[in-house]
């Protein structure tokens, strides 16, 4: 009986309601804040979005021309600041000035948290050599990782510091400058740096370039085994800062006597300076070792020659560079 | 159409959720939370004039002859490499723009990133649950110095060459490894074989900027899934955030921004000179030249490199440990330890493992403030020191002086600067306390 009234309301309704349009929602709440219309804003914005395209075209226009840096720079520099003037009034006129907010993240997840720690639990609860099989794994992952390594070894040679001590210098090897011109005695002058190169070899390994400079032949103070090192007060050093590797290209002469008593070669990246007279010391700066000093003779035809290798090793120090 | 476009992608990508959301996304409003942006923008810049002179730029060492239009280079031996930067500079038309704005943009993408450290470590901002943020945003200093070095090294001009040595000597100064570490990254003995060119190539133009890509998505995946941090104020708690949404506010401003570090960036680039590698010439091991100076980001380097006494570490006549590892590689790498450490360490002492959504303001933690600022003062006259050969020609104060000035300032100012920082964060915060406790009373 419940049940054929049940109907009965339910035909009545359908009946009744029967071409009747659904009543329209109500229209959603707004989410965004509303604004009061800026026309003249708007005006603005365009205004300059249009500016800025004209620039962007000043721009090619310049670039089609003679594409002088200074004007490129200038037209899509404007061009830039124009959008960015327009963005920034449509920041502060047009859109409406909203305050939202919304909570932070939740901290922590303890439920799932937990069920990750299950299920990885759960995936290995039968195995009965786990702890094995982990350590097995790791294994062959450590080895695999280090065997794609390996080839990294054909970058360079491998721990060969031999090739550091490598130099161009012999006995007899003639000095040349930069042009591979032979130095004589005579061309070397009191008071300024000479660079030189050994005849034949390349310029650019480490252990080539050297400085060559004249000391009155009184101010030489060099230890008693380098004594006939520098003939006529001639005197050859490493170019090569043994601290950082920079060329040593300054050199302190004239000097003044009250303060800088003698002449000094400096490098000019951290300043290291160095003394020629006594064979190369460090007189100032961060150097921890003397500046290679180059034994010298002068030949029949007044050309300089090395009369054998560098005092020490050539360049910046390394673990055992002296040994 | 709008809702056409979103149904397209949500019946495809499940799209509609995360837009409705990322619509709204909140950004708290302050100043100082936009210098992460500009480093973002910068970051761009880079990439984008990075890939046009990529199209020009020849990474090769081999020798050649310049026969192009800049008169006093007429017939000099150089590089490839050094010969197209040339011609990139004289020939390639926009070539100039372009490479400055590269350069600029380097020099700024750095300033942005050390600037936006301060700003994240003096608010503590670096607090569970953003220290992994942290994290990456080291990271990504130390790649972008990297990065930055080697975009100038490639040149191959005198000031690269410079440079290279310098590294190639800290390398070589590591204890015991040094060496073999060196030969084997340069292929050989300075200045190498001519594959490093290639080396330093592929790195600066793939290697590190993928790496930096990388981990600045995951910077800021993580900042999305934590929320940006908001200083305290009227109805922000650490509970609820309160900024201006995505849309439409925020991305017209923050649009703005991008805009204005773009125009400062491309006018900088053309209308500024930098790195005017013409005039310095190309690089030989032989050739030197003083005033040389790096680009500003790795002047703490050099800085820490002339302040360091000169001695090397030797056992007998066995030498262990050469001058440059001090100044070079520990310093840095204690600077950067202290960076990554400090969110442990005060952790630590303050036992404090809360989430923090709400930033301290720098005088609401006076320990953290004074430490922060007298490591600050150490590294910045570690910093000024590199530059003490500039003073000396321009102020006329002697090199050798200025070496002692700067070694006393490095042992008094920061202790110094501890006591003051600390005392002055204190007496501001009672201030505030004594500001603010009247009107509760009266409230009461």
């Amino acid at each position: 009986m419940r049940r054929l009234g049940r109907w009965v309301v339910a035909a009545v309704v359908l009946l009744l309601g029967r071409g009747q349009r659904p009543r329209e929602l109500p229209p959603p709440e707004p989410v965004v804040g509303g604004a009061a219309p800026a026309p003249k804003a708007e005006l603005l914005v365009i205004g300059l979005l249009i500016l800025s395209a004209a620039f962007a075209v000043a721009f090619v226009v310049v670039y089609a021309g003679g594409a002088d840096t200074q004007l490129l720079g200038l037209a899509l520099g404007l061009c830039f600041a124009l959008l960015a003037v327009a963005s920034v009034v449509t920041a502060f006129r047009l859109a409406p000035p909203e305050e939202a907010e919304e909570p932070y993240p939740e901290p922590s997840h303890p439920t799932e948290i937990a069920e990750v720690e299950q299920i990885v639990v759960e995936s290995g609860r039968h195995l009965t050599r786990g702890k094995l099989l982990g350590l097995a794994a790791g294994g062959a992952g450590t080895a695999l990782g280090l065997a794609l390594l390996a080839p990294v070894a054909s970058l360079g040679p491998v721990f060969d510091t031999s090739r550091l001590r490598r130099e161009p210098w012999r006995r007899g090897v003639r000095l040349v400058d930069a042009e591979g011109r032979v130095l004589r005695a005579e061309d070397i002058e009191l008071d300024t740096l000479h660079t030189a190169f050994p005849e034949g070899a390349d310029p650019e390994n480490l252990a080539s370039p050297i400085v060559v400079v004249r000391l009155e032949p009184v101010r030489l103070d060099l230890p008693p085994d380098r004594s006939n090192w520098a003939p006529a007060g001639i005197l050859a050093y490493s170019k090569i800062c043994t601290h950082a590797g920079c060329a040593v290209s300054l050199y302190r002469a004239p000097h003044y006597e009250p303060t800088r008593p003698r002449p000094a070669l400096v490098c000019p990246c951290h300043y290291s300076t160095f003394d020629p007279a006594t064979g190369g010391t460090v007189i100032f700066g961060p150097a921890g070792r003397p500046l290679p000093q180059l034994p010298l003779a002068v030949g029949p035809e007044g050309e300089l020659i090395a009369l054998g290798g560098f005092s020490g090793a050539v360049g910046p120090s390394w673990s055992g560079v002296r040994e | 159409m709008i809702r056409r476009a979103t149904r397209f992608l949500d019946e495809r990508a499940g799209a509609a959720p995360f837009l409705r959301k990322a619509l709204r996304y909140v950004f708290p409003d302050h100043w100082s939370f936009l210098l992460g942006e500009i480093a973002l923008y910068s970051f761009i810049v880079l990439v984008l004039t990075g890939i046009y002179l990529t199209l020009f730029f020849e990474p090769s060492l081999k020798d050649t002859v310049y026969h192009g239009s800049y008169e006093p280079l007429q017939g000099q031996r150089m590089s490839e490499a050094y010969k197209s930067v040339v011609d990139i500079s004289f020939q390639v038309k926009a070539g100039l723009l372009i490479r400055q704005t590269h350069h600029w943009a380097a020099d700024v993408f750095v300033v942005a990133i050390v600037l936006h450290l301060l700003r994240v470590f003096f608010t503590g901002a670096f607090r569970k649950p953003r220290d992994l943020v942290y994290y990456v945003g080291l990271a990504m200093l130390m790649l972008a110095l990297l990065e930055g070095f080697l975009g100038y090294s490639l040149v191959d001009d005198l000031l690269s060459g410079m440079g290279l040595a310098i590294a190639y000597s800290v390398v070589m100064s590591v204890p015991i490894v040094g060496a073999g570490l060196a030969v084997l990254v340069w292929g050989g003995a300075y200045p190498g074989i001519p594959a490093f060119e290639g080396r330093m190539y592929i790195a600066h133009v793939f290697l590190l900027p993928i790496a930096i890509a990388v981990l600045l998505s995951i910077h800021l995946l993580l900042i999305v899934a934590r929320h940006h941090t908001q200083f305290p104020g009227p109805k922000r708690t650490e509970r609820r955030v309160v900024g201006l949404p995505m849309v439409p506010g925020y991305v017209p401003r923050t649009l703005g921004l991008a805009f204005g570090v773009a125009t400062v960036l491309v006018l900088l680039g053309g209308l500024v000179q930098i790195n005017p590698i013409w005039q310095w010439g190309p690089y030989s091991v032989a050739n030197g030249t003083n005033g040389a100076q790096p680009d500003w980001y790795l002047g703490w380097l050099i800085g820490a490199l002339r302040l360091t006494p000169g001695f090397d570490v030797t056992i007998g006549d066995y030498t262990l440990i050469p001058n440059p590892f001090w100044g070079g590689a520990l310093f840095p790498m204690l600077v950067f330890a202290f960076l990554l450490a400090w969110p442990t360490i005060e952790r630590r002492r303050m036992g404090d493992r809360d989430v923090h959504n709400l930033l301290d303001h720098p005088r609401d933690a006076p320990w953290r403030t004074a430490v922060g600022a007298a490591v600050f003062s150490f590294v910045a006259i570690v910093f000024l020191a590199g530059a003490m050969d500039r003073v000396a020609v321009s102020i006329g104060v002697p090199y050798t002086w200025q070496i002692w000035i700067f070694r006393l300032a490095l042992f008094v100012a920061p202790p110094l600067v501890f006591v003051v920082t600390r005392r002055v964060c204190s007496e501001l915060k009672e201030r505030e306390w004594t500001d603010v406790e009247p009107m509760q009373t009266a409230r009461e």
